[in-house]
């Protein structure tokens, strides 16, 4: 099991570093940078700058179904029939909305900790435990992307007419049917310019769990620029990486709106 | 023929209808019981570990944590509208330079993290100390709080030129025209006509443009300003006592909670004679 553990992890290795934008065989620091501070070998900065954009696109992409799935049940709870879900979801709404977002990873921080030792306490451990930067962003930025995705999509379930739940009760559809066939694709289309922002936001985010240690874009190119004293340049180089990231979502959103309305170009 | 000879005597009212069970009910009050736990968890984590020296040694460092704060977000909020107006003009002028020149303004600002541009100000323009000292500007770069005014000004600027620019161009086209046509010159129109109109529009944006502000501060902590963040961390690190942040939690979402209800009073109001 483990062999095959290692197998897997190599190959992801591998990939990685064949697709690597960055460093890879066709990266931009490989074919520009050599021989300058962004070269891809112990000389330069390039190949930790890269590893810290791996982990930067990883976590934001791995923070998103999580959000998603998340918000998207936090909205079903939102206009519920019932009303303690809908206080129980508002508080949290208010909650993580209000808070600043640094904070928020700060008290999943540390507050995770807390919570693990104590519980490793009652089972007889008593040492130092760390919690894992990039499960704690995780969290922290999933509980946010998710208090502000349940809004988004609250308001899009809002544009949605009752007719149309009437129409999947008339074909005889029960409820998940309806969600999934009739309401899903409709939410989507309304709400995805609205989810567009809130990846840029999340993409944002992402590098303040820099702060708590995880080697992202931001906390690579501060340890080089505080190495190698040329601040300006490498928080230059930080602020075009995440421009670069900015640049592709964006045309993926709207390759993606485009492909949503795709019924509505037809007409 | 027949009619009723005495009155129907009163009935008592039908029975309530049963509310079922159901796994809504069920999920939401397991919901309700986990915040419930959560916040008196909390009460007691808060009474267990109160400390009265504590509150004494820290509680002000706090208040001024708050002002330093909501000092630094009214600041910067202000010079951003300042410099937000040639920004947004800029971006909508038939000057194709111009119109690029402040694209790419707002495409920077608004694709980069706040704090990737707090570090690049802080630490990046830091870095040029000689330059900075040769022409007189270094007393402003010395001080991290006048670097964290700057980053915030140019970041929110960008932010609010797109508000502005949304907002005017959301106005009809037949509103500068009904102005030309009572024959008011174009600046008195724009003031007196577009821009009273585009306000209406602007003004939720700018509400959750300040909100997103007070809570972007946050990260001045990190570059040694000791705004509300910043006192929190230090009170953390002197005392590793997990309510510290409960504290800031809690003055965090005070502070946008009374915005939101204020903003929410504002559109009320200047919207009253759009109600019917």
């Amino acid at each position: 099991m483990s062999g095959l553990f290692a197998a897997l992890s190599s190959a992801v290795a591998w990939l990685a570093s064949v697709i690597d934008p960055l460093c890879g065989p066709i990266g931009i620091f490989r074919l520009f940078g050599s021989g300058t501070l962004l070269a891809c070998d112990n000389a330069g900065w390039g190949d930790e700058i890269s590893y810290g954009f791996m982990i930067t696109a990883t976590l934001a992409i791995a923070t998103l179904p999580v959000g998603l799935v998340f918000g998207f049940f936090i909205a079903l709870a939102k206009q519920s029939e019932e009303k303690s879900l809908r206080l129980a979801s508002n508080i949290y709404t208010t909650i993580f909305r209000g808070l600043p977002e640094l904070l928020t990873l700060f008290i999943v921080y540390y507050g995770l900790q807390i919570l693990v030792q104590q519980f490793l306490a009652s089972l007889g451990y008593e040492g130092p435990v760390e919690i894992n930067a990039f499960v704690a962003g995780m969290i922290a930025l999933g509980v946010v992307f998710s208090a502000y995705c349940s809004e988004v999509l609250l308001s899009a379930f809002k544009a949605i007419p009752r007719g149309q739940y009437e129409a999947g009760d008339a074909l005889g559809f029960h409820r998940g049917k309806t969600m999934r066939l009739i309401i899903l694709p409709q939410l989507v289309r309304i709400a995805l310019p609205g989810l567009g922002n809130l990846w840029m936001a999340l993409l944002k985010d992402t590098a303040l769990v820099s702060v708590i240690g995880l080697p992202d874009i931001l906390r690579q190119t501060g340890v080089a620029a505080r190495v190698s004293k040329q601040a300006f340049e490498f928080f230059a180089v930080a602020c075009l990486l995440f421009l670069i990231l900015a640049m592709l979502s964006s045309i993926v959103f709207s390759a993606l709106e485009r492909w949503t309305k795709r019924s509505e170009v037809a007409r | 023929m027949s009619h009723a000879e005495t009155m129907i005597p009163p009935q008592p009212a039908p029975p309530g209808i049963a509310r079922p069970f159901t796994a809504q009910r069920l999920i939401g009050n397991i919901a309700l019981g986990v915040w419930l736990a959560a916040t008196v968890g909390l009460f007691l984590l808060m009474v267990d570990g109160w400390d009265p020296e504590k509150f004494a040694k820290y509680g002000p460092s706090f208040i001024s944590g708050l002002g330093v704060t909501l000092g630094l977000v009214g600041a910067s909020i202000t010079l951003g509208a300042l410099l937000s107006l040639p920004i947004a003009f800029a971006r909508m002028s038939k000057n194709k330079i111009l119109g690029w020149a402040a694209y790419a303004y707002v495409y920077f600002f608004r694709g980069t993290p706040l704090i990737a541009q707090l570090f690049l100000v802080y630490y990046g323009l830091g870095s040029f100390r000689p330059q900075m000292e040769a022409i007189g500007l270094w007393w402003f770069f010395r001080e991290a709080w006048n670097c964290a005014l700057l980053a915030f000004t140019l970041n929110t600027a960008a932010y609010q030129a797109e508000i502005l620019r949304g907002a005017i161009q959301s106005v009809p086209r037949g509103q500068t025209e009904g102005a030309a046509a009572l024959g008011l010159p174009p600046r008195i129109a724009f003031f007196k006509v577009i821009l009273p109109q585009a306000l209406i529009v602007a003004l939720r944006p700018y509400g959750n443009e300040i909100i997103l502000m007070i809570k972007g501060s946050a990260i001045v902590a990190i570059v040694t300003v000791f705004d509300l963040m910043g006192e929190t961390r230090r009170a953390f690190s002197r005392t590793f006592d997990y309510q510290m942040y409960v504290w800031a939690a809690i003055l965090y979402l005070i502070m946008v909670e009374i915005l939101r209800n204020l903003w929410a009073w504002l559109e009320d109001r200047i919207t009253r004679h759009l109600k019917r």
